[in-house]
C-alpha cells in the first residue's frame, strides 16, 4: 500500500474569542503557512483537499461552504468535507491518495465555538429522542466519566490536576497556547468544582481557530524535497452511542484503532492524546498501555487551547513536527469525537 | 491505480412526507438492513459504514453519526461522516467507493438519509450567517434567478420545465418507492400550480422527504459472495468551485464541466449520449434537466431545451438516452439521501434491478449529484460490465 508523508503543519493561536474573524479569516493563515513550508502558492498546487468542521459552532448549514472561499479555488479543484475533526479529512485524504486519485493533499479543519456555549451545542449530539432533550451538556457527562474513574480508585482529584500541571507547564513552551505556566497542586485544587468533581482546570480552555496540514505519496515529498514524516499506521473506532453500555473508564475504541493501526511495532516516545478533560487523559494513557518512556503531551495538549474541529488534526501535527525536527523518531497521535470518547482515531508517525 | 470496486447490494426505504412509524435510527437501519438483504450479507460482513446527510440543522442532530452507530451495526468499526451539501449524498457514495478502491477495507456499508418531517429544511436554510449577508429564500429562490438566465440565453420557451415536471413524475408513478405518485400529471396540472420563485411553479419543485438510501460496496475478490448482479463502479469523480467569483458561470458551473469530464475520461466516454444507456441527475427544479443535459455534455450549449422537448430523455417516449426513470429528485427529496439515491438507482439500471422503470438492456450509466450554489459535484459512471 502506498506510503504516505507529511509535509507541512500548522496551528493558529489558540483563541478563548476570535472576534469578528469569519470562516476565510481563520484558515487563510494556515493554509498559507502549510504553503510556505512546501513552497506551494494555493490549493491549485494538491490533487485533494479535505475539510472538518461542525455547523453547529457557527450556528448555520453550510458553515463550510464558506471555507471554500479561502482555497483559491478557481479553476474548480477535488474537495470533500467531513463534518468531523479534521483528523478524519485527514483520513479522507489518505484513502484519495492509495487509490491512486491523488499524489498530495491539503488537509484543514476550523471552529469558532465562543459563538455559542460549546457544552450546551455538543448536548444536542446525544440521542435525539431521549437523551438531547435532558440537554445533558458535555461537561457532565464527562464529570460522570471522572465520578466512575474516582469510585474505582482508577484516578484521583490530586492524579487529574497533575494532568493539568504538567499540561500547562509543557504549553509554555508551545506558542499557540492559550493557557500555560506554572501551576501548584495545591493551587488547582483549592479552586471549587463546576460540575463535581471536575474543576475548570480539569476541562481544555475552548478555543476558536484552524490548523492545516499537506500530505503526500512519499515520492512526491522527495520530488519536493521537503522533510517529511511517514504515516505508517492510522485507523478509527467507534463505540456505542448507550453511555451506560460503555465502561466508561476504559477507552476501548482507542485500543482497537491503536492496534490496528500498528502502534505496539515500536517504541512510542512521544504521545499527543486529546483529551479534553483531564482524567480522559489518564484513561486514554491507560487504553494505550502507555508508560513511563513515553512523553505525553509535550505540546500541552488540548488543555493549551482545544480548536473544536482542528485539535485531533493538530495532534498529528505536533507528532509530525518532532520527528521531523529530529527530536524523536517515532510517536502516537490520537484524536477524539462524541461523548466520553465515543470515536477514536489513533495515527503512528515514524521518521522517514 | 484504483482497486476494482462494484456495488453488489442496494436497499432503500420508501419516501414520504412523513415517517412516524420510525426514528431516525430507524429509518438508516431500515436501508441498511434492505442493503444487506440484497447483498446476501449480514452486520459481520461489514468492514466500516460510512454515512452522509446534508446540514445537521434540518434534524437538529448535531454530528448524528455517534448517534446511528447502533443502528447501524457499526460498534467497534471505523464509521466516517461526509457532509458536502447538496450533492453529499453522492459525495458519500464516492468515499464509501474510496474506502474499497484505495485496498484499505474489503466490504462496506454506507448510508445517507434525511428525515425532513423532523425539521424545516427552508429554515435551516435560511437562518441569518453571522458573517455574511443572508436571503430568506431557500434554494428555490437561489437558483430561480440563474434558471430566468438560462431561458434568456437560450431562447427556450416557457414550458420546457413543465414538460420535466410531468416526465419525471410518470416515472416516479413507476418507482413503488418514490414519494409523489402523479399518474395521471398533466401539463396543464403543472402550469396551473402556484408559482413559488418565477419560473419555477410548485410542481415544478422537488418535494420535501423523509427516507434513506444505502449501498453496499465490495472490492472485486469478494463480489462473487453476493448472490445479484453487481454494478461495477467505472468512474469517480468531484469538483468545487467557490459560491462566487469574479467571471463565474453560474449556469453552466466549470465545476460541473470538469468533473463530468474527469468521470467519463475514467469511463472511456467520448460521446456521453451515445455511449451511456440512462442517467440520473440530480434536478430538483425541472428547468435543472435541460441546464445540466449541456453541463454533461449530452447537448451542447443553448441547445439542451431542445433535446428535452424532443422527448430523448423519456422513457416513455422510448429516448434514446432516458433521464431519472426513477422519478429523480421530482419525485422523492431526502435531501442528504437524494445524491446517493441517483448513484444507487444508476446501479439498479445496470444491475437489471430497476422493476417498471428498468431500460431495457442498460449497461452504462451515469449518477449525478450537486450541491451549493451548484458549485460541489460528485459523478460515478457504473457498469455491467467488469472494466
Amino acid at each position: 500500500m502506498k506510503e504516505i508523508a507529511v509535509v507541512a503543519f500548522s496551528q493558529s493561536d489558540c483563541l478563548a474569542q476570535a472576534g469578528a474573524a469569519n470562516e476565510v479569516e481563520l484558515i487563510m493563515p494556515q493554509l498559507q503557512a502549510v504553503f510556505g513550508q512546501v513552497g506551494l502558492n494555493n490549493a491549485q498546487d494538491v490533487d485533494f483537499v479535505c475539510s472538518g468542521s461542525c455547523d453547529y459552532l457557527q450556528g448555520a448549514a453550510f458553515a463550510f461552504v464558506a471555507g471554500v472561499d479561502a482555497l483559491g479555488a478557481v479553476p474548480p479543484i477535488k474537495e470533500s468535507h467531513v463534518e468531523m475533526d479534521a483528523a478524519w479529512a485527514l483520513y479522507e485524504a489518505i484513502l484519495k491518495i492509495r487509490m491512486g486519485h491523488a499524489e498530495s493533499a491539503l488537509i484543514y479543519g476550523f471552529g469558532k465555538s465562543s459563538s455559542g456555549e460549546l457544552p450546551i451545542v455538543l448536548s444536542q449530539q446525544l440521542d435525539p429522542y431521549y437523551l438531547a432533550p435532558l440537554w445533558l451538556d458535555s461537561v457532565s457527562l464527562a464529570a460522570m466519566q471522572a465520578r466512575l474513574l474516582l469510585d474505582r480508585g482508577l484516578a484521583t482529584e490530586r492524579t487529574m490536576a497533575e494532568v493539568v500541571v504538567r499540561a500547562r507547564r509543557n504549553a509554555i513552551g508551545n506558542p499557540h497556547a492559550q493557557v500555560s505556566g506554572e501551576f501548584s497542586l495545591a493551587e488547582l485544587l483549592a479552586a471549587d468544582t463546576v460540575v463535581s468533581p471536575l474543576r475548570q482546570s480539569d476541562c481544555a480552555p475552548v478555543a476558536d481557530g484552524a490548523a492545516a496540514m499537506i500530505i503526500c505519496s512519499v515520492e512526491k515529498a522527495r520530488e519536493w524535497g521537503v522533510p517529511y514524516a511517514l504515516l505508517s499506521g492510522i485507523d478509527h473506532r467507534i463505540e456505542t452511542h448507550n453511555l451506560g453500555m460503555r465502561d466508561l473508564t476504559d477507552s476501548v475504541s482507542t485500543r482497537q484503532a491503536a492496534t490496528a493501526a500498528g502502534a505496539g511495532r515500536g517504541p512510542v516516545e512521544v504521545a499527543e492524546l486529546y483529551a479534553p478533560f483531564s482524567h480522559q487523559e489518564i484513561i486514554l494513557t491507560r487504553a494505550l498501555g502507555l508508560g513511563n518512556d513515553t512523553l505525553v503531551n509535550p505540546s500541552g495538549g488540548v488543555m493549551a487551547g482545544n480548536l473544536m474541529m482542528a485539535s485531533g488534526l493538530s495532534r498529528i501535527g505536533e507528532v509530525f513536527r518532532r520527528i521531523v525536527s529530529g527530536d524523536i523518531a517515532r510517536g502516537l497521535a490520537h484524536a477524539t469525537a462524541g461523548p466520553c470518547l465515543q470515536h477514536n482515531l489513533v495515527a503512528v508517525l515514524e521518521s522517514a | 491505480m484504483a482497486k476494482l470496486a462494484a456495488v453488489v447490494g442496494i436497499g432503500q426505504t420508501h419516501y414520504k412526507t412523513r415517517r412516524v412509524d420510525v426514528s431516525i435510527a430507524g429509518l438508516v437501519r431500515e436501508a441498511a438492513v434492505n442493503a444487506l438483504e440484497d447483498a446476501g450479507l449480514g452486520w459481520d460482513d461489514i468492514e466500516a459504514v460510512i454515512i452522509g446527510k446534508a446540514p445537521d440543522m434540518f434534524e437538529g442532530v448535531v454530528m448524528p453519526e455517534s448517534y446511528l452507530t447502533d443502528a447501524l451495526g457499526c460498534n467497534g468499526k471505523p464509521m466516517l461522516r461526509v457532509h458536502t451539501a447538496g450533492s453529499v449524498g453522492g459525495s458519500t457514495a464516492l468515499v464509501a467507493a474510496s474506502h474499497v478502491q484505495s485496498g484499505m477495507f474489503k466490504r462496506v456499508l454506507t448510508v445517507t438519509f434525511e428525515k425532513q418531517s423532523e425539521s424545516n429544511a427552508m429554515w435551516a436554510l435560511s437562518t441569518p450567517q453571522p458573517f455574511s449577508v443572508h436571503l430568506n429564500a431557500g434554494a428555490g429562490g437561489y437558483f430561480a434567478p440563474i434558471i430566468r438566465e438560462y431561458m434568456r440565453r437560450s431562447g427556450a420557451p416557457y414550458d420546457v420545465g413543465i414538460r420535466v415536471a410531468v416526465k419525471d413524475r410518470l416515472n416516479g408513478a413507476r418507482n413503488p418507492l418514490a414519494h409523489l405518485q402523479l399518474p395521471n400529471i398533466t401539463a396543464q396540472e403543472v402550469e396551473d400550480s402556484m408559482m413559488l420563485w418565477d419560473p419555477i411553479r410548485f410542481l415544478e419543485a422537488c418535494p420535501s422527504s423523509d427516507g434513506a438510501c444505502a449501498m453496499v460496496i465490495a472490492a472485486e475478490e469478494l463480489v462473487s459472495q453476493s448472490p445479484r448482479p453487481p454494478a461495477w463502479i467505472r468512474g469517480v469523480a468531484m469538483r468545487s468551485e467557490p459560491t462566487m467569483y469574479a467571471g463565474r458561470e453560474e449556469v453552466n458551473p466549470q465545476a460541473g464541466r470538469d468533473c463530468a469530464a474527469d468521470v467519463y475520461r475514467q469511463a472511456g466516454i467520448t460521446d456521453p449520449r451515445k455511449q451511456l444507456d440512462c442517467a440520473e441527475v440530480y434536478v430538483p427544479f425541472s428547468w435543472y434537466e435541460p441546464m445540466w443535459l449541456e453541463n454533461l455534455g449530452f447537448a451542447a450549449e443553448g441547445e439542451g431545451w431542445r433535446m428535452t422537448m424532443s422527448g430523448a430523455t423519456s422513457l416513455d417516449e422510448g429516448g434514446d438516452i432516458p433521464w431519472n426513470c426513477s422519478g429523480g429528485v421530482l419525485s422523492s427529496n431526502p435531501i442528504g439521501a437524494s445524491g446517493m439515491i441517483r448513484f444507487a438507482e444508476a446501479a439498479r439500471q445496470v444491475r437489471g434491478d430497476a422493476g417498471a422503470h428498468q431500460v431495457e438492456g442498460a449497461k452504462l450509466a451515469l449518477g449525478h449529484a450537486y450541491g451549493g450554489g451548484a458549485q460541489f459535484f460528485a459523478m460515478w459512471v457504473v457498469g455491467a460490465e467488469k472494466p
